[in-house]
């Protein structure tokens, strides 16, 4: 293989488009079509799967609910929903030039960097997409917590810090596809990070500390291995994904797949209003969630079903009260209510039953009952 | 396989390397076929027909993160004082095909790797200080040499290849003709984007794979692409039966999980009576394929024409074993594909004290190559150090810390008390699954009662599918000890050959009464069976025979002691084995770790 030079760092995806492009130019001439892989496959489009929708929906206008989990069949659109998403977050208001897309409103929370920018005066704001980032497969450490900036140290002699995925996803979502592939140690890192909203580099002589709030999605096949435990816990949400076996939905499932492969653009341009009307409702839902108020009542069937069910923890009840209220905030609704809490228990507290291997029952069975039980039929 | 079969073998793997190369790009190709001439010049076929200059990348089985999806190449990075990137297998294969060898034992982390790659059209690189994101456009070729049906590549590979190819034992006589000339493939080529399927075709398609019992939904969408691949090799625009046929027989029927019946009665008369001429109206007018017919709906053709491919041995089976349905039976050899990644080598390296492991220098290189200049000006004492190396460096290689157990358990499910006997080595089953989630083990389950044995569990690890299969076992008949050891000795061959450890539990009362030859002879059943169980007799075999035999267990001759004897294995009396004894049984006898 012949070494290719390629400058790195910031330059490096500009190098490699440079590349791109002349591979596009042989491809034009072996006469393959060059694929587009700008437009995603909209969110409104996916067929179906509504937990899955409604979960990611929860999580992008509350996002403390605390990461969503897919888990489910192959080719059930988790991936394509994931990636879906990020045209639907609202924008963000973010420090220009920081790397850790700092938010100017909230003080406490600014990186080293924009503190002291921030102690010499004004800082310079501007309107961006929350990113929603992906850790590849095989991403080495260094690469996810940020590390040695390679190409200065290399030809300048300078020490800088390069930051990581863990920076740049800060304020978005972080999504590990095939989490139960993923290597223990970074799972164990990403878990450390997650829990405590800052990421720390300690390595000769660079000290780095800067926030890493991120909304964690994964997804899987449990065919491929259980997940471990301690994973599962860490999600907020859980959700259960099957292949539809409804004759009609299967073909629209094909026919909007094939549609879209054919002509990415026109697909997107025929759903662009629903996913405008979508996005409407998202940004509305997280202006008014603050504003959602939990009567006693709810939080008293909150407290009852998680003591019904033996989920563990107070935090599946919070949870679930969160959910709760970010799907009232998403319906328009100004309280929340049996409707709400019935809704989203399923997958707020599903993933938390004490696993009893030996139990036939499955946990969504039991999640059903207990409803049944404390809200009636 | 006759003459005529093999011909037929190769005719359709010849069709299929035209099609694959007409619309390669995001799907591929699984060839199972011993290496050998036959799968050589298939390669070579597919070599004519893909696009002169499209690159064509050999990835060998244990290929590193670093060979696939690239990183820093250290060597020119030392050599240059600043950082180059290499690029991986991946990346050079944009525009071309990937070629994989021994797929069936291709871990579930590369697979799933490449599996994105094809997905996505990109490679998200986030190795080494490097991070990009690279554009790879490519087809995937999976050769795969297996032996028997456990042995596959993984299934998440293979749920995105739209050929799954089974050449078998293909002498090179059988390899002639082809069915396309590479300038024909490449005008397909160009006229693939202007093929229209009518949306019926991708109803029936559909309609079709469901009925084939195919679970995934990436199954028609392949299916439709090789159907559309097949018009424009016609030089057709419309998507018509035949193409649909193809599809049918290339990329549906090897992933049937069910025999369709013949009787095609369900179906609803008014799709039948539906004209397939409608939707042609707006196609092209010169299409000879437009007249009108009274034809039946599109599906049952689809689906006749899958039967059709179906082997007659695979059919038979598909029909008369309900199990196979379950959607994971086939496909779900996911389970054996997790577990290849963890074979007992080395697994990558990873920061770390000395102490912690054995240093990797590769590795520490190059975590030490982006320092040098620093340390250069922050030490000049070092001048006489070619490369400084600190404490911080330091990457130790990971290896899999054990290797993993699979109990095998091989059960009697002969006469009266198979029922009960079922039922506690299902409890069992289920508390070593339990473990499973500290322990990462993997249970199988042989069953062998009546004149043959058969595998109903497959290695695995997913509590979930164990249960479904464990749900109905079969119970009752004659008594084929040999027949059982054998089926175990070829499963525990395979999981040995996967990387793991086999652990054989035999639960019998001993009282073996059909022959190998399937004949009610008891005195022959039992030489037989010591004779099996003999040859289970190797290294590396741990072996636990559990003894349930009430009246047999105080005897020194009892069979069961005799074949535990014969396979050099524990012997256990357990007259009133319950799951939980049993369970405690198998994890003291696995080999320790």
């Amino acid at each position: 293989m012949s070494p290719l030079p390629v400058k790195l760092s910031r330059t490096t995806t500009r190098a490699i488009d440079a590349r791109r492009m002349q591979a596009e130019g042989a491809l034009a001439a072996q006469n393959l079509s060059p694929p587009d892989s700008l437009a995603p496959f909209p969110f409104t489009a996916i067929v179906g799967q509504d937990d899955m929708k409604l979960a990611f929906v929860i999580a992008a206008i509350d996002p403390s609910v605390g990461g969503v989990l897919v888990f489910g069949d192959r080719g059930t659109g988790k991936s394509t929903a994931v990636r879906a998403l990020a045209r639907l977050l609202p924008p963000m208001r973010s420090v220009v030039g920081c790397a850790y897309n700092c938010d100017p409103a909230a003080p406490a929370a600014l990186c080293d960097g924009c503190k002291k920018r921030a102690a010499q005066g004004a800082l310079k704001t501007t309107l961006r997409g929350a990113p929603v980032v992906d850790l590849p497969l095989g991403a080495t450490e260094d690469r996810v917590v940020g590390a040695l900036d390679l190409e200065r140290a290399l030809t300048q002699g300078e020490k800088s810090f390069e930051p990581g995925l863990l920076a740049k996803a800060n304020r978005g979502f972080l999504y590990i596809d095939e989490a139960n592939l993923l290597e223990d140690h970074l799972v164990d890192l990403l878990l450390d990070v997650a829990a405590s909203g800052e990421n720390v580099v300690e390595r000769e002589g660079l000290s780095v500390r800067h926030p890493a709030r991120f909304v964690l999605i994964g997804s899987g096949n449990p065919e491929e291995g259980e997940l471990r435990p301690q994973l599962l816990d860490r999600f907020g949400l859980a959700v259960d994904v099957k292949t539809p076996t409804d004759i009609p939905v299967r073909i629209e499932v094909v026919r909007r797949r094939d549609a879209f492969e054919r002509d990415p653009a026109r697909f997107a341009k025929a759903w662009s209003v629903e996913e405008h009307k979508l996005r409407r409702r998202i940004a509305t839902g997280r202006e008014r969630v603050g504003a959602v108020a939990a009567p006693d009542e709810a939080l008293e069937k909150a407290a009852m079903l998680c003591v019904a069910l033996g989920a563990d923890g107070l935090r599946g009840e919070l949870t679930l009260l969160r959910a709760a209220r970010a799907l009232a905030s998403f319906e328009g609704v100004e309280r929340v209510g049996d409707a709400q809490l019935r809704r989203v228990a399923p997958f707020a507290l599903g993933h938390r039953l004490r696993r009893n291997p030996l139990d036939d029952i499955g946990s969504a069975t039991r999640v059903a009952r207990a409803i049944e039980e404390i809200f009636g039929a | 396989m006759s003459g005529d079969g093999e011909a037929a073998a190769w005719a359709r793997a010849s069709h299929a390397a035209a099609l694959f190369a007409v619309d390669p790009l995001g799907s591929g190709v699984s060839l199972r076929t011993p290496p050998g001439p036959a799968r050589d010049a298939w390669v070579a076929l597919l070599r004519d027909y893909l696009p002169s200059g499209a690159p064509m990348r050999r990835a060998p089985l244990s290929i590193s993160d670093d060979r696939l999806l690239g990183g820093l190449d250290l060597a020119a990075t030392l050599r240059a004082g600043r950082p180059v990137a290499e690029t991986g297998l991946l990346a050079q294969a944009d525009g071309g095909v990937l070629v994989l060898t021994m797929a069936e034992r291709l871990g579930g982390a590369t697979a799933a790797r490449i599996a994105a790659a094809l997905d996505s059209g990109e490679i998200e690189l986030a190795r080494d200080g490097l991070s990009a994101r690279q554009h790879t456009r490519i087809g995937v070729v999976a050769l795969d040499e297996g032996h028997d049906d456990d042995e596959r590549p993984p299934a998440a590979l293979l749920d995105r290849l739209a050929f799954h190819l089974d050449l078998g034992e293909v002498s090179h006589r059988a390899v002639k003709e082809r069915c396309a000339s590479a300038a024909q493939v490449a005008a397909a080529r160009a006229r693939l984007p202007s093929v229209v399927a009518p949306a019926k075709a991708i109803d029936a398609l559909v309609a079709a794979a469901a009925r084939l019992g195919i679970d995934s939904l990436r199954a028609p969408l392949l299916a439709l692409r090789v159907a559309r691949a097949s018009c424009a090799l016609r030089c057709a625009d419309v998507v018509d039966d035949e193409d649909l046929a193809v599809a049918a027989c290339l990329a549906l029927a090897p992933r049937a999980t069910c025999a369709p019946p013949i009787e095609e009665s369900e179906v609803p008369p008014e799709e039948a009576g539906d004209e397939p001429g409608s939707e042609k109206n707006d196609a092209d007018p010169k299409n000879d394929n437009a007249q009108p017919r009274e034809a039946p709906a599109p599906d049952d053709l689809i689906v006749a024409a899958a039967r059709a491919a179906i082997p007659a041995d695979v059919l038979a089976r598909l029909a008369t074993d309900a199990r196979t349905r379950a959607p994971a039976a086939r496909g779900g050899k996911s389970g054996a594909a997790l577990v290849s990644a963890r074979r007992g080598r080395p697994i990558g390296a990873r920061r770390g004290a000395l102490r912690e492991g054995r240093l990797c220098l590769i590795e520490t290189l190059r975590a030490a190559a982006p320092w040098q200049p620093l340390r250069r000006v922050d030490a000049p004492d070092d001048a006489g150090l070619a490369v400084r190396v600190r404490a911080d460096d330091f990457r130790v290689t990971r290896f899999r810390e054990r290797r993993e157990t699979t109990a095998i358990f091989v059960v009697d499910a002969s006469g009266s008390s198979a029922m009960q006997r079922l039922g506690e080595v299902k409890g069992a089953i289920e508390l070593l699954l339990a473990d499973c989630y500290v322990r990462r083990d993997s249970v199988a389950l042989v069953a062998f009662r009546g004149k043959s044995a058969e595998i109903l569990l497959p290695p695995t690890r997913s509590l979930a599918r164990a249960k479904r299969l464990l749900a109905a076992l079969p119970g009752g008949g004659g008594t084929p000890l040999a027949h059982g050891l054998d089926a175990a000795g070829a499963l525990a061959e395979s999981v040995r050959r996967k990387g793991q450890t086999p652990l054989l539990i035999l639960l019998t009362d001993g009282r073996g009464n059909i022959d190998r030859k399937g004949a009610p002879d008891r005195a022959k059943a039992l030489d037989d069976a010591l004779d099996a169980a003999r040859r289970l007799r190797a290294p590396g075999l741990a072996a636990l025979a559990i003894d349930s035999s009430p009246a047999a267990a105080a005897r020194a001759d009892a069979p069961t002691r005799k074949i535990a004897e014969a396979m050099n294995g524990r012997y256990l009396k357990m007259p009133f084995a319950d799951a939980a004894t049993l369970s405690q049984a198998v994890r003291a006898a696995a080999p320790a770790p």
